[in-house]
């Protein structure tokens, strides 16, 4: 089966600023890719290019298998924007009945209910949008995005308006998506999020690749921190195979050992690494 | 098709609950108030007036007014159907709200096709109940009917559908606030070049005349519109006749078959400029 998203040698420019400058990128069967970067580093610009909403200036990108923004690949995605609006005087119910009709899910009212349960919006089924809070409306839109059960979910930072308990939710709606063999490309700025939920990161600075790999092969080793009753000690150079041999010296000087900790970088770490500690 | 049907019912759900049909219903109740009120003082004055020779003045009246209020429909009309499409594209696409949309698989040119049958849904009825409610009035109050009594409401119709149109094209290009301002401007322009055209014929200049015909095919909203005003006066001959005709509510110009031929024509060519500007645009 083709890859659920599949982009190469993708260039975007927007006149003289070159949002895209050659990505590639694939995101699996059931994978959860996150993609990273500073602000105008190209990651909206890239889900809108999936999403048929913006047409790129060259290369290719696919959705299971589909030219992006064909009618088949639009049907085989959802999506949440960054930036969106549901229409104010639309109830959760009403807007959630348009968008099954327009993707053509029958899944009807037992759909609906399941999806407002699904993002905890249960007892807002009949309020109109304008009555809701941003998160409120927040958590809708990624009830939209579910509608028709989608094979690739396309999700731009959809827990920025979130309260924790929110993004808690959310998370583990993804974790259950996953299960369910959906594929997610999940854009964000909470590393933290992204760090406990995605199978592989990319890092994308000024319309490129910087970085991609699974959390755990970004994260690199930093040494090994060791407890003992003169307090707590740094071996930068060590790594986990010294951790015995060390363990077994300082105990032969005469120390209690509390503790042993194997150091290795953080997503943050490697993310600042990669953008060059540069801001936005 | 079931798609088209969606979007356009939510076009109309849309308006529906964001009150426009109410406000439009109020605004018409007071239009076709005064409209009767002025009919009615203006036949009784009629009734006591001796007309010069050769003019029957309840013919005049009854045309003069009934052309007022077709202008007044193809206004009403006109606004209601801008005002329904302003920000089809790119203000609704300013708003976010068009995004969502778009992403379901329903092609573009389908939802612009089906924004313009819901604006028609809307807009049609409206003229066409407007206008006979008119008629209706003056018949009733000056027992003047006129020559043709479905053809004119049904060109009104059009001339709105050509506008609604228009300001779905400009939608693609333009943001709501300028597009509005700038189809306005246009049913203005082509107001006036109507105009300019009646005063041509009279004067018998033919350089206005040949201006006003090039603004007709170009906005024929407006060639409509006159072609409809001779309608109802068709069989009117004689110095009455001329007399309607010279007047800002008396249609000079005939149109015919072939106008109403390219006024299809022309909704299907803006609609088609209208479906592939948006098919490149980057939302
Ligand atoms: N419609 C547009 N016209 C012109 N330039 C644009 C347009 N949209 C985006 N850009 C430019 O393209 C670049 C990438 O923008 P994009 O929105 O993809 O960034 P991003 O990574 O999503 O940023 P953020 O984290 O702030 O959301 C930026 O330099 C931006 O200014
Ligand atoms: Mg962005």
């Amino acid at each position: 089966m083709s890859a659920a998203l599949a982009v190469s040698g993708l260039v975007k420019r927007y006149g003289a600023v070159e949002a895209l400058g050659g990505v590639d990128l694939e995101v699996g069967d059931s994978e959860l890719v996150g993609l990273l970067g500073p602000n105008g580093a190209g990651k909206s610009t890239l889900v809108k290019i999936a999403c048929g909403l913006v047409r790129a200036t060259t290369g290719h990108a696919e959705v299971c298998g589909a030219r992006a923004g064909s009618r088949e690949a639009r049907a085989a995605l959802g999506y949440l924007a960054e930036l969106f609006r549901f229409p104010g005087w639309m109830t959760a119910d009403e807007l959630l009945e348009l968008h099954q009709r327009l993707a053509g899910s029958r899944g009807g009212e037992r759909e609906r209910g399941e999806l407002l349960e699904l993002v905890g919006l249960r007892e807002a089924r009949r309020r109109p949008v304008e009555a809701m809070s941003k998160g409120m409306q927040q958590r809708l839109g990624i009830a939209q995005a579910l509608v028709g059960s989608p094979r690739l979910l396309l999700l731009d930072e959809p827990t920025s308006a979130l309260d924790p308990v929110g993004r808690r939710t959310v998370r583990k709606l993804l974790e259950e998506l996953q299960r369910r063999g959906v594929s997610v490309l999940l854009n964000s700025h909470l590393l933290s999020e992204i760090e406990l939920v995605c199978d592989r990161v990319v890092i994308l600075l000024g319309g490129r690749v910087v970085s991609a790999g699974t959390p755990a092969e970004l994260a690199r080793p930093r040494g090994v921190e060791i407890e003992t009753d003169a307090g707590k000690r740094m071996y930068p150079e060590a790594g986990r195979e010294d951790i015995p041999r060390l363990i077994a010296e300082l105990v032969r000087d005469g120390k209690n050992v509390y503790g042993a900790r194997l150091l290795t970088s953080t997503l943050e770490d490697v993310y600042v690494e990669a953008v060059g500690g540069e801001g936005s | 098709m079931t798609a088209i049907w969606t979007i356009a019912e939510y076009g109309l759900r849309e308006a529906l609950r964001r009150k426009v049909f109410v406000v439009v219903c109020f605004l018409t109740i007071a239009f076709l108030g005064l409209y009767w009120l002025g009919a009615r003082y203006a036949f009784h004055h009629v009734a006591g007036v001796v007309p010069p020779e050769g003019v029957d003045a309840r013919t005049f009246a009854g045309a003069f007014l009934f052309g007022m209020a077709m202008f007044g429909t193809l206004f009403l009309g006109v606004v209601l159907a801008i005002f329904l499409t302003l920000g089809t594209v790119r203000g609704d696409a300013e708003r976010a709200l068009l995004q969502p949309l778009v992403v379901r698989p329903i092609g573009r040119s389908a939802l612009l096709v089906a924004r313009f049958l819901g604006a028609a849904a809307v807009c049609v009825p409206y003229v066409l109940i407007l206008y006979f409610a008119a008629m209706l009035l003056t018949g009733l109050e000056g027992s003047w009917w006129p020559d043709r009594i479905v053809t004119p409401g049904l060109e009104l119709a059009g001339g709105v559908l050509i506008v609604a149109a228009l300001s779905l094209l400009g939608s693609v290009f333009l943001s709501s606030i300028a597009n509005g301002i700038a189809i306005f401007m246009l049913f203005g322009s082509g107001l006036v070049a109507g105009l300019l055209g009646n005063i041509g014929h009279v004067l018998n200049s033919p350089g206005l005349t040949h201006a006003a015909k090039i603004a007709a095919w170009a906005i024929p909203f407006e060639a409509l519109y006159q072609d409809a005003l001779r309608a109802i006066t068709e069989k009117t001959s004689g110095l009455t006749g001329f007399l309607l005709r010279l007047g800002p509510f008396g249609g000079a110009e005939q149109g015919g078959a072939a106008l109403r031929l390219w006024a299809v024509a022309y909704i299907v060519l803006v609609g088609a400029i209208a479906v592939a500007g948006f098919a490149r645009r980057d939302l």
